[in-house]
């Protein structure tokens, strides 16, 4: 008979989660990110001002218990401003990785899923473009067609799924050596099922830290779209948008910089520690 | 090797054209008219404007020329700035950013360095901790922010060091400053993780057994293998330094070329902008390059392409 083994079983998953419970910085990370999206989802509702009302009488009033964050040179209240732009520096970070993680991935999969001389071409454009600057990129076609949200995530994500293409294309080559693969392929498994059963599944751990590293790529260079002045425009405000603004005032008025600074520098901080937490958290071969 | 070096070169020729080429049709697809603004010009005038920028001729013809004027040098005129070309402001403007550039360079290596050895010697202690805590710091914290941070405690409020322009070496300290932040810190990091590789090797055993000081192991042995891979980020490196050079000449008010790049983009001067993005871009590229061979001739196994997934 065979003795049950009194060790609990626990899923990929769970493991997971427990390791990455287990870093300290990456935990605290997480919560910190969690607390800024939901304010940025309730707090311009919640708040009695909204981000375009002017108090003209009131201009670059310090913080005070009205103001929390205090006002800009239009009297506009920060903190209603801060959460507005945190949903727009937000929006453009994750949207901006998410089209990078679709279109890396498909071009990966597709690379590796007809092989030979195709492979050969599609990772060889990935290559040149590479190496093409990627913020010069960025300014020269948001430059060319004008700024705006759609135009900043077009310019962001144009070469931008070039670095997600390539850790993909590595992994499946890695994963590719593996005996499982090698008896799917002997069961008549096709290749597209392979790809979409086991590739990119096991692929999942790098895909994930390099997306949670690219939303604060994006959201730095949203701001620094921004301090070119080709960032979102008028009233609305992103975080690079309102860092701008607090640079010019920074002598007299620190706080209107120090808000969003601190919020993009916050923000920066938790996702990288947390995207280097998951890498780590999410490779199978540092289990114990 | 040769094989590595001509499929690098193609790769080079191939990633500069992509540059040029598609510069000059985004250029091209720009709706309106670079010369009708505001005010009234004259029809005549227009067409001799036309004429001097070689816009009445087909788009294949206009290619041509650009391509050729590219590759003699001359990027061609401003239109904003009357009389001044573009290859005229990159010679007064790149030799100032190439100076902070090379002395952030020259303080990045060494701090990033230093701050990884010490970490990976210090593992697990408090000192590897604080120092991947300044480390992370410096790769979170954008420079623009760091940059005005600095301006505002040592120029504003204490008035140790110049707020900003350009003349002494007093007013290089802060932008070198901000800009070796961010490359000392990757370097840093990288630095430790290659350095904690390293010393797990046998042959650090082996020198630790034959008595040799932690500290001449670490050097000798360890740092000429853990600084290789530290070579092939210098590409990348000159790419920060080259862009964050925008911001901070921005900043701190340095007539340098990323701040003429700032100009240009505010007042839509379109060859400029052109002109400048070709030489940043041609620039970096080649530079990549240059460190790519570089670090091939240093390291066997990359250029015999076995080791690393992407070739």
């Amino acid at each position: 008979m065979i003795e049950e083994v009194a060790v609990r079983h626990r899923t990929f998953y769970q493991e997971t989660w427990n390791r990455l419970r287990s870093n300290r910085a990456a935990y605290i990370s997480a919560w910190i990110l969690l607390t800024i999206s939901l304010l940025a989802a309730f707090a311009p509702t919640l708040s009695p001002y909204s981000y375009t009302q002017l108090h003209l009488e009131l201009k670059n009033t310090p913080p005070s218990l009205h103001f929390w964050f205090g006002t800009d040179e239009l009297g506009r209240d920060l903190f209603t401003r801060v959460w507005w732009g945190a949903r727009i520096s937000l929006f453009i970070g994750i949207t901006a990785a998410t089209i990078d993680l679709i279109l890396g991935v498909v071009w990966a999969s597709m690379a590796s899923y007809f092989g030979g001389k195709i492979e050969e071409a599609l990772m060889r454009i990935c290559d040149i473009l590479h190496s093409i600057p990627y913020l010069l990129v960025v300014i020269f076609l948001t430059v060319i067609r004008g700024c705006g949200l759609v135009t900043i995530l077009i310019a962001m994500t144009i070469t931008g799924w070039i670095g997600m293409a390539r850790i993909v294309r590595a992994q499946i080559l890695n994963l590719k050596q593996n005996d499982y693969i090698l008896a799917a392929r002997a069961i008549g498994a096709s290749p597209a099922r392979i790809m979409i059963r086991h590739l990119i599944p096991n692929a999942i751990g790098p895909i994930i830290a390099t997306m949670t590293l690219t939303v604060p790529s994006a959201i730095f260079t949203e701001a620094f779209l921004s301090f070119l002045g080709l960032g979102i425009q008028a009233p609305a405000a992103s975080w690079g948008v309102m860092m701008n603004d607090g640079l010019n005032a920074m002598r007299y008025y620190p706080w209107r910089l120090f808000f969003p600074a601190l919020m993009i520098t916050v923000t920066t901080i938790s996702f990288n520690l947390l995207g280097n937490a998951l890498r780590d958290a999410l490779d199978p071969r540092l289990r114990t | 090797m040769l094989r590595y070096l001509l499929k690098k070169a193609l790769i080079l020729l191939l990633s500069l054209w992509c540059v040029l080429t598609g510069t000059f049709f985004l250029m091209h697809a720009i709706p309106g008219d670079p010369f009708i603004g505001d005010r009234m010009i004259p029809q005549e005038v227009l067409n001799s404007l036309y004429t001097y920028y070689g816009l009445d001729q087909p788009l294949y013809i206009q290619y041509i020329k650009y391509l050729r004027g590219v590759l003699s040098f001359d990027l061609g005129p401003s239109i904003v700035y009357q009389g001044r070309t573009v290859n005229e402001v990159i010679r007064e403007g790149f030799p100032i950013s190439a100076y902070i550039g090379v002395q952030a360079l020259i303080l990045a290596i060494p701090m990033g360095v230093l701050l990884g050895t010490w970490a990976a010697l210090k593992r697990s202690k408090w000192q590897d901790g604080a120092a991947m805590a300044i480390s992370t710091l410096g790769v979170s914290v954008p420079n623009f922010i760091f940059a005005s941070l600095l301006q505002f405690v040592f120029s504003v409020k204490l008035h140790w060091l110049p707020v900003a322009r350009w003349g002494t070496f007093a007013h290089t300290i802060l932008p070198t400053l901000s800009l070796a932040a961010l490359p000392a810190a990757y370097i840093a990091r990288l630095t430790r993780s290659n350095m904690v590789e390293v010393l797990q090797q046998d042959y650090i055993r082996t020198a630790q057994s034959k008595g040799l000081p932690l500290l001449r192991i670490a050097i000798t042995h360890g740092l000429r293998n853990a600084l290789l891979p530290v070579i092939s980020y210098l590409g990348p490196v000159t790419a920060q330094i080259l862009t964050g050079s925008f911001m901070i000449e921005k900043i701190f008010a340095i007539p340098g070329l990323g701040q003429w790049m700032i100009h240009s983009i505010a007042g839509r001067d379109y060859p400029m902008i052109m002109g400048l993005t070709i030489f940043f871009s041609s620039f970096l590229i080649l530079s990549m390059f240059v460190v790519d061979v570089g670090y091939s001739l240093l390291d066997p196994r990359i250029r015999n392409g076995k080791d690393s997934p992407y070739d």
